[in-house]
């Protein structure tokens, strides 16, 4: 098929300006969140809304310290450790959910049970239903389990719910490897294991590493389960975020934009790191030669 | 250092994809397994390296029973059809990997890979990747990376199909020789039969999981045990026309009525007195072996050419007689047009007699 193609980096004006405007448009609630962050609180609830203003860092200072409306005192807030149990909670369940995951794609792929494709389906129904559905019987279970409010609760939870999704998505990226390099390896004298280590693993860097990312978002964004299912020392930051709102004095959007805005820089810095093994990720096996 | 199979077996569910073979294979005898695609003979060779278990029979290495022995401990080499090529290490890691078992020092393994290199004129690409290897290396090092061990034999899974054929001829020949040197015994698949007729001491020729015939690629080409091989041996392919015995004698001379009305005479193994006059036939003619003239010849068919495909040296023409088609192969100075009438005479003893059964009738 003759098909006339674009000198890539040369798209023409018209594709140019459509993308900038509609990127502008998705980008745009972010980009006043951060603007937000950084203007007093009087420049915040200004009618009409002001883009020019003189910038101040009084709302990130308060995320950590807060200035008492009674008493004058200044005293720190939990919001580090809620960003801790943040980072935490959901960096170790996915990574725990990625390894299970990882291991249980290689063994659907590789070693076909009878039903196969029936216990794959199985394990995607686990996230057919809205999560609202169960909450209370997980919510009855973490109680009467004593889980409730502890960190391996939370974790082993997030875990569960990023199993599926794992092993989905890792399991394609298996599926497209060829096989032979496996044979090969054995025919060459490794084991079992040093196959999926040495061989294995190593090619689908790109695919693990998206799965990582996408988990992490999902995660990292939860806010339901979190909001039952976290105490006081494990609470994560969309919950403590939620609270700060209907405070002593109404809603203080110049401090809740700066927990947004920091809130934004984790997932922002992992996905930046992993940009280039998410592309590859996200187009595996569609560039390969 | 020998390969045996014995009664090998392999069911995939219902599916059976190989069907009781026996094979042996000698020291130093390459043996091609040619069949088309879905025919076993990857699984065969599958089950020779243990990569497959087998669901019944044996698998012999140098007489010691390996059947059920994982790939790692049977020690064989095997290039495969994608060369597997290890994509993360360089072209020297390739080849020393398989080396790794074997707890050689360093300076051991560079000698080794610095020999196989020479050999196969590896030396300006052993710090590529995989990736950056145009195809022709890539089968280079997959070769160098099987035979850089000491293994019992030596397995290829179509080693030049993914080569144009310029390269293919090229390695066809570099391949041989290599072979020539190991002296152990090899297995090559493949549904290529310029490749088998070319590389092979024997061929195997399969069909579903069957081994429909094992001899020395001439006696394949020469001498078909059956319909099936027969027909799947040679370029262009054999003409095979329904025929029935009218009569036949003792010397082999015999008479054939073809539908359409048409009869000739042509001299056949002289087994075919063992039929009675009506038996039905399926003759099988080389189109090289026919014969034509534009004059009428005693005992010949009347034919139109319907097309004319030359060929460089030779001339591929099709030619009709009545409702059946055959395919000749002549000269190019053989002035041949569409259109023509001309007349054609199956060369005596060129023709293979088919039973109803499919079997060769020839005399041993």
């Amino acid at each position: 098929m003759a098909r006339k193609h674009r000198e890539i980096g040369k798209a023409g004006w018209g594709y140019t300006a459509v993308t900038t405007f509609v990127g502008f448009i998705y980008f745009f609630p972010v980009f006043w969140i951060i603007l937000t962050a950084f203007k007093t609180r009087t420049d915040a609830l200004a009618v009409p809304p002001k883009l020019f203003f003189t910038p101040t860092l009084d709302n990130f200072t308060s995320v950590f310290y807060r200035t008492s409306i009674s008493t004058g005192n200044s005293q720190a807030t939990d919001m580090g450790l809620y960003f801790f149990n943040s980072i935490f909670i959901a960096g170790t369940s996915v990574g725990l959910a990625l390894i299970v995951g990882t291991l249980a794609a290689y063994a659907f792929s590789r070693y076909p049970l009878r039903g196969n494709d029936t216990y794959l389906f199985i394990i995607l129904t686990t996230r057919m239903m809205p999560p609202i559905v169960v909450i209370i019987p997980i919510f009855l279970m973490f109680r009467l389990s004593g889980l409730a409010g502890s960190y391996w609760g939370i974790i082993l939870l997030y875990t569960a719910f990023n199993i599926p999704f794992s092993v989905w998505l890792v399991k394609s990226f298996f599926d497209e490897l060829n096989p032979e390099i496996e044979d090969a390896a054995r025919i060459d004298g490794s084991t079992e294991g040093r196959v999926f280590f040495r061989f294995c693993i190593p090619q689908i860097l790109a695919g693990l590493a998206a799965t990582f990312v996408f988990g992490l978002i999902l995660t990292w964004n939860e806010f339901l389960f979190a909001l039952l299912l976290t105490g006081v020392e494990t609470r994560t930051v969309p919950v403590a975020m939620a609270r700060t709102m209907g405070g002593e004095v109404g809603v203080d959007y110049g401090l809740l934009a700066a927990i947004v805005t920091l809130f934004l820089i984790p997932i922002f810095f992992v996905t930046f790191l992993l940009q280039n093994q998410l592309l590859r990720g996200v187009t595996f096996g569609t560039v390969k030669k | 250092m020998t390969i045996e199979l014995k009664n090998l077996t392999k069911r995939f569910g219902t599916l059976t994809a190989v069907d009781s073979v026996d094979l042996s294979i000698g020291d130093g005898e390459v043996l091609c397994l040619l069949g088309p695609s879905g025919c076993g003979k990857t699984t065969t060779l599958r089950m020779v390296a243990g990569l497959e278990l087998a669901t019944e029979g044996q698998v012999l290495l140098d007489d010691k029973d390996v059947t059920q022995r994982t790939a790692r401990d049977r020690n064989v080499a095997m290039s495969f059809q994608f060369y597997a090529l290890y994509p993360s290490l360089t072209v020297a890691e390739n080849l020393a990997f398989p080396l790794h078992g074997e707890k050689l020092g360093k300076a051991e393994i560079d000698k080794r890979v610095a020999k196989i290199s020479d050999t196969l004129q590896l030396g300006g690409i052993l710090n590529r990747t995989p990736g950056q290897l145009a195809e022709g290396e890539k089968q280079r090092v997959a070769v160098g990376r099987s035979i850089i061990r000491d293994p019992t034999c030596f397995l290829f899974d179509e080693p030049l199909s993914r080569l144009d054929v310029q390269l293919r001829e090229e390695m066809r020949g570099e391949i041989k020789l290599v072979l020539q040197d190991l002296s152990r015994p090899t297995v090559i698949v493949t549904h290529d039969q310029l490749e088998a007729l070319t590389m092979a001491d024997r061929i195997a020729v399969m069909r579903d999981g069957r081994i429909e015939q094992v001899d020395t690629p001439h006696n394949v080409f020469t001498r078909p045990n059956n319909l099936f091989v027969a027909g799947f041996i040679g370029t262009p392919q054999m003409n095979l026309l329904p025929a029935t015995l009218v009569s036949a004698k003792e010397s082999g001379i015999a008479e054939f009525a073809i539908d359409g009305g048409q009869s000739m005479t042509i001299e056949v193994d002289p087994r075919v007195t063992e039929l009675s006059p009506g038996a039905k036939v399926t003759l099988g003619i080389r189109p090289r072996n026919l014969e034509i003239s534009h004059e009428a010849i005693d005992g010949g068919l009347s034919t139109v050419i319907d097309m004319v495909e030359p060929m460089g040296a030779e001339t591929l023409a099709h030619l009709s007689a009545g409702k059946h088609d055959l395919r000749l192969v002549t000269d190019w100075r053989v002035p041949l047009a569409e259109g023509d009438k001309v007349h054609t005479r199956f060369a005596p003893k060129t023709t293979h007699i088919f039973t109803e059964d499919e079997q060769v009738l020839r005399t041993p």
